[in-house]
């Protein structure tokens, strides 16, 4: 079942991409900073956890789902830190996502080369 | 954006229906059918660090590192832009395809170096999707403060 | 008054230049090509041994130049100047070309219509008596114009159906005073026309105004109509873009349709994924110097009217919200 809502939802929220980039001048970049915004947006307004309880990894796995790991760490910390944790909340829960993708992005970058096409 | 000519309007209006549309159709069951899969495929990664005794919300963290692996992975061995060229926003969306814009500039540009090729050009979309993320977190986490209060 | 002006902005040579040899090199996919037969060499990769693509592009154009030069049969020492042109910023690999060629060199910049600026100003040079001999070159590659204008190769985005394909090559082409045909007889510049079109994906549409418009000053300042040509040949408008220049040549009066075609069509078979075909300054170079040059030295085409087409935009340009400015120049080449 797990599976089926994954599937489900994640294609879902793929297919908004897809209509926003091709009925719009919208770049697959801008897209991407508009989800992560989007998911940062309906996570305060508390309606992406909902989402996420549907879709597991169907709404965390697309770029959404970044923005609402950053807004639910910043509400934790906000909850334990008070005003500090508005500054250390976000990366403290999004920490393995960022780093893993510096580290194995510039890992990847030195071992390999493009292909020419 | 500058002020339009009544040539060039009647320019734009012309070629307008001379342009062929994006095949929307076939675009959007690509996008749903490969994003629905990529996130079937975190899901298995999940449920893996789930059975290994972790909780659900814990999991989320090493699932993202794994998928963003791959992604990067899939990158460097020169296959992700084959997907993409297919699937579009299905791997454009998904956190692969934010390991994919990170290593696809990075690769490139080695030859300009390895700290103004390498180094800075893999946040060329990375980058900006860190700062809005951020920034509106930021804002997100004052406001509920503010409400707290 | 200028004795060889003509109309408002068209050339009539006094003693047509003649182009006495070419060269094209094309990459591997354009080897897959239907012109495949018509290039001097196709590489097996877009690497061609170098560290670097926009290392590799300025190789094949020096050996473009090179091959024209040997194609030629006359001495180095011969050629007075080199004309050459192309995308990179800087225009980089005609610089780093002539660096090694050591010729007196005039760098030019006209995007992808280049060749036919080239070839244009290289025969004003001539027919002025300024030279006996000189080359003009031009090139693309592939994978630079993509890192330059668009994004790394291996992100995963889609490409519209309105999206061109750069042409990997190098033409070259040596006039020359010598009387042999084919020649050089008019050369009509072109004006810089923007119709408002901001999609660097649809350089076609952006470009089509532009070639119409030289076209149809060609035929006014010359008293020449369609029928006066065997082929009237655009640079890269693909064919989104040749199909408005058609129909708006024929809003303007002239009926092209029987025998106008389009580099960017001729040099890719449409199977190969190109979308709407193919762009690039070595687009109409190396389907003017490889294909056009070797029909009309064998008859089958005595008169052409090459209009090879650019945009004339940036990275830049496009990020500040501007419009595609364009520019065509049509060069008339004959067997007399």
């Amino acid at each position: 079942m797990d599976y089926i809502m994954a599937f489900v939802i994640g294609g879902l929220i793929c297919v908004i991409g897809q209509i926003l980039m091709d009925t719009t001048k919208l770049t697959p970049a801008h897209v991407l900073v508009l989800f992560v915004t989007l998911g940062a947006v309906l996570s305060g307004l508390g309606l992406y956890q909902p989402l996420v309880e549907i879709g597991k990894a169907g709404a965390t796995i697309p770029l959404t789902g970044f923005g609402h790991t950053l807004v639910t760490g910043v509400i934790e910390e906000v909850n334990k830190r008070g005003l500090l944790g508005i500054f250390t909340g976000g990366l403290t829960s999004a920490a393995a996502g960022i780093t893993a993708a510096v580290v194995f992005g510039y890992l990847m970058a030195v071992l390999f080369n493009p292909k020419s096409k | 954006m500058q002020k339009l000519t009544k040539e060039q309007q009647d320019y734009q209006n012309f070629v307008k229906q001379k342009r062929p549309k994006p095949p929307l159709l076939k675009n959007i069951l690509m996008a749903f059918i490969v994003g629905g899969l990529i996130c079937v495929v975190g899901q298995v990664i999940m449920n893996f660090y789930i059975s290994r005794g972790m909780s659900p919300k814990e999991a989320g963290a090493p699932t993202s590192a794994t998928m963003v692996f791959l992604g990067a992975f899939l990158t460097g061995l020169g296959v992700y832009d084959k997907i993409g060229k297919r699937a579009g926003a299905g791997s454009i969306v998904p956190i692969t395809g934010f390991a994919n814009s990170i290593v696809s500039p990075a690769m490139e540009f080695k030859r300009e170096g390895y700290v103004f090729g390498v180094a800075a050009k893999m946040f060329v979309v990375a980058g900006p999707v860190i700062v809005y993320g951020m920034c509106s977190a930021v804002v997100i986490g004052l406001i509920y403060y503010i409400l707290k209060l | 008054m200028a004795g060889k002006k003509m109309g408002l902005q068209t050339i009539r040579f006094q003693n047509p230049p003649s182009i006495i040899a070419t060269s094209s090199i094309v990459g591997p996919k354009e080897g897959q090509g239907p012109l495949k037969d018509y290039f001097d060499l196709i590489l097996n990769d877009n690497m061609y041994k170098e560290k670097s693509w926009e290392k590799a592009e300025r190789k094949i154009l020096k050996e473009a130049v090179e091959m024209a030069i040997k194609n030629s049969n006359l001495p180095y020492s011969k050629i007075e100047y080199f004309i050459a042109g192309d995308l990179l910023n800087q225009i980089i690999s005609a610089g780093f070309a002539a660096r090694e060629l050591g010729f007196p060199f005039f760098g030019i910049y006209g995007a992808c219509s280049t060749a036919a600026e080239g070839l244009g100003l290289g025969a004003i040079i001539i027919d002025g008596g300024f030279a006996d001999n000189l080359v003009v070159a031009t090139s693309s590659h592939y994978c630079t114009a993509e890192r330059q204008y668009r994004f790394p190769l291996e992100l995963g985005n889609q490409s519209p159906p309105t999206a061109q394909w750069t042409v990997t090559g190098a033409g070259a082409a040596v006039i020359s005073s010598r009387p042999q045909n084919p020649r050089i007889t008019y050369v009509t510049t072109g004006k810089v026309i923007d119709m408002g079109e901001t999609n660097p994906n649809d350089m076609g549409t952006a470009m089509a105004p532009a070639a119409v418009d030289t076209i149809v000053r060609h035929f006014n300042d010359t008293n020449r109509t369609p029928d006066d040509y065997d082929l009237i040949v655009t640079g890269d408008l693909a064919s989104i873009g040749k199909d408005i220049a058609e129909e708006l040549i024929k809003q303007k009066g002239f009926d092209v349709s029987n025998k106008y075609t389009d580099c960017g069509l001729m040099i890719f078979d449409p199977q190969q994924d190109v979308h709407a075909g193919g762009s690039g300054c070595a687009c109409a170079a190396v389907v003017t110097f490889g294909y056009l040059y070797k029909e009309m030295m064998k008859g089958k085409y005595n008169r052409i009217l090459l209009v090879a087409t650019g945009a004339l935009l940036s990275t830049t340009s496009t990020q500040q919200g501007e419009t595609i400015p364009c520019i065509a120049h049509a060069v008339a080449i004959e067997n007399l």
